[in-house]
């Protein structure tokens, strides 16, 4: 017997539908979870002082810092390199083997464990080029494990823009570089700070890369040379060696509300952009 | 009219082919087009004739893996050339496409872009062009009031007459246009068409119609293409009404295909 296409329809609607359901209750499920448990202990006084005993006690103001400060250097490195690289990989470069072994490295760079990355960054940053444990090193790190991901988040929003609009700007004498300038990067703008942003919001949760090369000081860095310990590694800290699971849930709200922050931020840019535009 | 003692050959195209990759897409065409004409391509589709048409401002060079050989000569000299600059080239002949294309900028970016990127930056003059060639556009009177509004809000017919605007604002020599009307209903290509007839008198038109009416009505000389091949090229009324060659009164009879 035929099964009439809109019960199969239907049926496939179901499965769909459920399987967004169960995505986003489980979702919901971990950020409950930890705020719940983390958000009693969020207070003005947990998120200026600073730590006690370890993180025992006190509250979590130096990693707040470091938090913000290692995203940010990788975010001042990264995002112009990697946009750069994707704008000349898919605007100056032809189609040929190079450029498809470039694409292929940094789908595999994309894929590596960041802890990968912490070991490159110390055995490079920190001891190589003599770093130290040091916001800089750890930024530095940060920027090349976001690098990949920038490049082709940045080349996706590029090749969205349509190609009418570069023919017309070429047919009006426009030189590529005129067309990148005005047509090309204004179009992919919101494409490319989504894809900048969504990275950096990974970079903020980022633990192994740090570990290994940005240390876990409590203490406020006065320079890049300093260590510093950001949110995750604190949380890491805290919960592994068993110093206090209250502090480390609370670390840990803090951190998602961040994550949340950042990524929602993302999105009203983009929104905001978009609707300028038009 | 059409045999006008005064004409000038403001493009000849001698010899001319064109190959995607293995593909020959044009075989050997020569085309002489007009100065102050409106010359037509027709055929059917795949024939070649925005291939043709794009070789006339050296678009296909943007195009990966296409190959040319033969020569095109504009007022004498090969756009060929190695010498040549094609940004240069492109200003002198400019392109009208089948999609209306204006960029997601307001209609006065829209028309300035030509001229910004050639460097110029003085707002007065500027606004003068805006308004000479929107006027000969005709769509002055319909968005003077809103300059800076952004240009995709317009009608279809009103963006096709602004990329017209935005053409004629870098001041072009030859109008290159790729079945511009094809999008647009019947009152909107009419007034393209009007249009065309103003503009042929300070510019050299070569268009691409699918609409065999469209290429009786407004063209003077046409081009018949099959299979990449210039099949008959002559005056549009002979072509229309005693062709030479079979295959171009099958094609005019529809009874092609
Ligand atoms: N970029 C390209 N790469 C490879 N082949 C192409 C390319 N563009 C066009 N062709 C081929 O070249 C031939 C001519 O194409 P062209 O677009 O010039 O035809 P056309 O006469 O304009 O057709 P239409 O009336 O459908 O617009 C077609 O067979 C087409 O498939
Ligand atoms: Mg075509």
């Amino acid at each position: 017997m035929r099964i009439h296409p809109r019960y199969i329809q239907r049926g496939a609607v179901a499965i769909l539908g459920s399987a967004t359901l169960l995505t986003i209750l489980i979702l919901i499920f971990i950020i409950f979870f930890v705020l719940e448990k983390g958000l009693p202990v969020i207070s003005l006084h947990f998120l200026t002082d600073n730590p006690e005993d370890m993180g025992k006690a006190g509250g979590i103001f130096p990693t707040l810092i470091g938090t913000i400060l290692l995203p940010l250097l990788a975010l001042i490195i990264a995002s112009p390199l990697g946009i750069f690289t994707s704008v000349y990989l898919s605007e100056f470069t032809k189609e040929n083997n190079v450029t498809k072994i470039i694409r292929f490295g940094t789908d595999c760079l994309a894929g590596i464990p960041s802890i990968i990355f912490g070991l490159f960054g110390y055995i490079f940053f920190v001891v190589t080029l003599g770093f130290g444990w040091s916001i800089l090193s750890g930024g530095l790190t940060l920027a090349v494990m976001v690098l990949p991901t920038i490049i082709r988040t940045s080349e996706e929003a590029i090749r969205a823009v349509p190609k009418s609009y570069r023919e017309v700007s070429f047919s009006l004498g426009a030189s590529r570089w005129q067309t990148v300038k005005k047509v090309i990067l204004p179009n992919a703008l919101p494409g490319i700070v989504t894809g900048v942003m969504l990275s950096i919001g990974r970079s903020i949760g980022e633990t192994a890369a740090v570990i290994f090369t940005a240390g876990s000081s409590l203490r406020i860095p006065t320079s890049v040379f300093d260590s510093t310990r950001t949110m995750a590694v604190h949380f890491y800290i805290l919960a592994r060696e068993g110093i206090s699971a209250e502090n480390a849930y609370g670390t840990a709200a803090t951190l998602i509300i961040a994550v949340l922050l950042v990524n929602l931020s993302a999105y009203w840019l983009m929104n905001r952009f978009i609707a300028k535009r038009n | 009219m059409e045999n006008k003692i005064n004409t000038y050959k403001k493009i000849t195209v001698k010899d001319l082919n064109l190959y995607y990759g293995k593909f020959r897409a044009l075989i050997s065409i020569e085309l002489e087009v007009q100065e102050n004409k409106i010359t037509a391509l027709i055929g059917p589709s795949g024939c070649g004739k925005s291939t043709l048409l794009r070789c006339l401002n050296r678009m296909n060079d943007l195009i990966h893996g296409v190959k040319i050989t033969g020569n095109v000569f504009l007022d004498g000299t090969d756009i060929y050339n190695a010498a040549l600059e094609v940004a240069a080239l492109r200003k002198r002949v400019g392109m009208v496409f089948q999609r209306p294309n204006p960029f997601p900028l307001t209609i006065y970016e829209n028309v300035t872009y030509g001229l910004k990127v050639a460097g110029m930056h003085n707002k007065k003059k500027m606004d003068a062009i805006v308004e000479n060639s929107l006027k000969r556009a005709w769509l002055w009177e319909q968005v003077k009031d809103k300059l800076d509004h952004p240009a995709l809000g317009l009608s279809l017919d009103q963006q096709q007459r602004l990329c017209i605007a935005r053409l004629l604002a870098v001041q072009p020599e030859v109008i290159l246009m790729d079945e511009p009307c094809s999008s647009l209903d019947p009152i909107a290509t009419m007034k393209i068409e009007d249009l065309m007839m103003e503009l042929k008198k300070d510019y050299t038109i070569v268009i691409v119609t699918h609409n065999m009416q469209q290429a009786s009505r407004v063209s003077d000389y046409t081009g018949y293409m099959l299979l990449g091949e210039m099949i008959e090229f002559d005056v549009t009324k002979n072509i229309f009404t005693r062709p030479s060659k079979k295959l171009t009164e099958d094609y005019i009879s529809g009874k092609y295909g």
